[in-house]
């Protein structure tokens, strides 16, 4: 048996196929770009074409994510969080804790010796502490993202970055370098500033080893070298850490498709559980939305069967 | 406190009364609807109002006096569900407001700013002011007002809040010190309406409503505990607030009194009949903080779709002014015991948000609810400061599951709806896989299998 993860991020979209004995087969990573479902369509093609196998011996697809309501091929959808969780634990079985730096989302999770999430806690409505705040460091000092890491940790008298905008971080960075920091200890306040952001995030939910870091910000060494020392701890950093949410997503679709697992826990068709008091009432004068809410839009929606979307030109692949 | 005997063991009514079911939103709506009817009316009369807040209002003086009660609270969340809130907020960020203020506030002070008209009709000059000091912003609100009118601000001074286990208890020396001054304060605004309407104060007034507030207390808290039962008949977050919409309009008066016992009538007709609020009720919630009304229905939805319901919820009781614990005024002595209840209830209102989390503790037990959700109102500190505290000590201490959700009251750009509804999904995800893991030790606590088997999909596909 086969199957497949989508994980549509803000940033990338990555792709894994999967066997029955949680193998991993193939895999993939593009950019997101604009068209959400073609992205999730291309990776998931691409990641079909590395593991050498056909479409439709993939028995099961978990989409997951921002963009997992536009995996329009597959079956379920689950969130990024649940994902990273349950991928973190697969890689590394005593992984207590999650920490996942992505492109706009910063994530601290809590998780059980399954894999199960205790707690999680996000950075909220703002960028600050994410792998989109190193993107502007990185665009304002004109580095390509790979050096930002070897480049910071040259570092010998590093700034203190205090800005919690990502934005304004940009104008901050140009006036240290005006008044003549060298670049590398500019990098390094930046490293640092998201790195406390992010323990900031773990602190709430409580760091319990292991701790295991996943996201695209994982391949800046950098990062790692900063999070292990502010933790004091050892960091879990597998090459397979910007693919954990497409990995968690094959575990929750492998889960699905072997068991039939209990537990039924799926977000429900909103149209049938239709209140029979609020039906009665035709014109809500405290709260004018509630009582027809029939949520026709919704059903209509859910009715409709999904649309592939005509792949004409395939974006680069990123392959390690 | 009152006790209120409830049946948890539905039991099948002999004479089914389908009309009973839906009767407290129809005839709430029908009784909110009157109000601004008779808040245009007074708009256009001039007959004297008073603006008062939820908690704290005093109502049962001023009713004695016929002064018509505007709610500037409600003013603005009706402004919100109405989807007209961010023209006043931009109206008064134009006029020079800050955009960390009060939502609230600031939709207020854009529909004074455009002649006092709200979706619901025309709002009346206020007369006089009441505030109490239970919200640190009533006491700045009011001097918008006093500055804009020239009106009679009357701000009561209620000793004692914000703190726990420091503040007098009943039959204590300093309680009735307390007591004194309240009281004292409360003979103030007596003259202060007097002057204002040129009526007299008929003390059998003040008692009357005092009596009526009794029963409309005693019938409030008994509403609450009936969502104890499995299935609960009403939801804590959107019938609630449809409820709490008529206590606060109509509380210390007959109608209300009233329309509170055909409440909990129905109520008790849905227990014995087993009608929830939805078909199947998956999850059952505590809502910490008031919703997003600016995205009300949706906000609702986000849980809902879980086949999550909303059991219990702390605005009902901090906004209720403390009628959720069924107080009971001594009509005898009027004054003295409305002073009393004053204190008692201002303290529960304020310390219920800053010191509640044994309380939520408990009250997670007693509505068996699976978890908590704080939602955090980005504009309003005051009910979202401890917050986080209170989250981390009931998820450390007591295992008690919780989701921290953040956007505003009224201002719909503080709503971002994906962030919202990822967190919302992964905290569903992890209560259930917390269900099974409960019903199951051995299983791993995963989801369900959709209704189209693999084989389907693979053919599908």
């Amino acid at each position: 048996m086969l199957v497949g993860g989508v994980d549509v991020g803000s940033t990338q979209t990555k792709a894994v196929i999967m066997d029955g004995q949680r193998r991993v087969l193939g895999r993939s990573l593009i950019d997101t770009g604009g068209i959400i479902t073609a992205a999730a369509e291309n990776a998931f093609q691409l990641a079909v074409a590395d593991a050498g196998v056909e479409r439709s011996d993939v028995a099961y697809v978990v989409g997951t994510g921002y963009g997992r309501y536009k995996v329009t091929f597959g079956d379920t959808q689950v969130t990024e969080i649940s994902c990273h969780a349950r991928g973190g634990q697969y890689l590394f079985p005593k992984t207590r804790t999650v920490l996942d730096i992505g492109g706009q989302d910063t994530k601290a999770i809590k998780i059980g010796p399954e894999g199960q999430v205790l707690d999680f806690c996000m950075n909220d409505k703002c960028a600050a502490g994410t792998g989109r705040f190193l993107g502007a460091a990185a665009m304002a000092l004109d580095i390509p993202l790979g050096e930002l890491g070897p480049l910071a940790l040259l570092a010998k008298n590093a700034v203190k970055i205090t800005t919690t905008c990502t934005v304004f971080a940009e104008t901050e960075i140009i006036n240290w370098l005006a008044r003549g920091k060298k670049v590398e200890d500019v990098l390094m306040g930046v490293h640092q500033a998201i790195a406390t952001r992010s323990i900031s995030l773990l602190r709430r939910v409580g760091v319990e080893d292991e701790v295991t870091f996943t996201g695209g910000v994982t391949r800046n060494n950098a990062m790692v070298k900063i999070l292990e020392e502010m933790l004091e701890t050892h960091l879990n950093v597998s090459e397979e850490a910007h693919y954990m949410g497409a990995i968690g997503a094959t575990l929750f679709a492998l889960e699905k498709a072997q068991s039939g697992a209990a537990g039924a826990v799926e977000a429900v068709t909103v149209g049938a559980k239709l209140d029979s008091t609020r039906a009665l009432v035709s014109d809500c004068e405290v709260c004018p939305e509630l009582p027809d809410r029939r949520f026709s839009e919704a059903q209509e929606r859910l009715a409709k069967p999904p649309q592939l979307i005509q792949v004409t030109r395939m974006p680069e692949v990123t392959k390690r | 406190m009152i006790e209120t005997k409830i049946s948890l063991t539905p039991t099948p009514s002999a004479q089914p009364e389908p009309d009973l079911v839906g009767r407290g939103r129809r005839d709430g709506n029908r009784l909110f609807k009157e109000w601004y009817t008779e808040l245009d009316a007074a708009a256009e009369s001039g007959d004297p109002s008073a603006y008062v807040f939820v908690m704290g209002s005093t109502a049962e003086v001023l009713k004695a006096f016929d002064l018509n009660l505007v709610f500037p609270e409600i003013n603005s969340l009706q402004m919100a569900v109405r989807k007209v809130s961010l023209d006043y907020l931009n109206k008064a960020e134009d006029y020079g407001y800050s955009t960390d203020v009060c939502g609230y506030v600031k939709a207020d002070v854009g529909m004074h700013l455009d002649g006092r008209k709200h979706p619901n009709g025309r709002i009346p000059k206020p007369s006089i002011v009441v505030a109490t000091n239970m919200c640190n912003t009533y006491v700045k609100w009011v001097e918008i007002w006093q500055r804009m009118y020239g009106c009679k601000v009357f701000v009561l001074d209620i000793p004692g809040q914000r703190g726990i286990g420091w503040s007098s208890e009943p039959g204590s020396e300093q309680f009735e010190n307390d007591r004194r001054y309240v009281q004292s304060q409360l003979e103030e605004l007596i003259e202060a309406c007097v002057a204002v309407t040129g009526k007299p104060f008929k003390i059998e007034r003040l008692q009357e409503n005092l009596a009526h507030v009794n029963r409309m207390a005693a019938d409030w808290s008994a509403v609450l505990k009936l969502n104890q039962n499995i299935p609960a008949p009403f939801n804590a977050m959107a019938d609630g607030l449809a409820y709490m919409g008529v206590l606060s309009a109509y509380r210390a008066t007959e109608t209300g009194a009233r329309y509170m016992a055909e409440l909990r009538q129905e109520m008790e007709y849905k227990v014995q009949n087993g009608i929830g609020t939805i078909t199947e009720e998956r999850f059952r919630l505590h809502g910490v903080g008031p919703a997003c009304y600016a995205y009300f229905r949706r906000f609702l939805e986000l849980f809902q779709e879980w086949g999550a319901v909303y059991v219990n919820s702390e605005y009902l009781a901090y906004a209720g002014g403390g009628l959720d614990q069924g107080i009971q005024f001594n009509v005898e002595r009027p004054l003295e015991s409305l002073a009393e209840q004053l204190l008692v209830t201002g303290r529960r209102s304020m310390s219920n948000m800053f010191f509640s989390q044994d309380q939520l503790a408990d009250a997670v037990r007693d509505w068996k609810s699976d978890g908590i959700v704080y939602h955090s109102v980005k504009s309003c500190r005051t009910v979202s400061t401890g917050m986080a505290d209170s989250r981390e000590y009931l998820t450390k201490t007591k295992d008690v599951p919780s989701l921290f959700v953040e956007s505003d009251l009224v201002d719909p750009r503080l709503w971002s709806e994906a962030q919202f509804k990822n967190r919302i999904d992964a905290f569903f995800e992890a209560l259930g896989a917390r269900k099974a893991a409960a019903l199951n030790p051995h299983e791993l606590g995963g989801f369900a299998v959709s209704s189209r088997g693999p084989q389907q999909v693979a053919a599908k596909r």
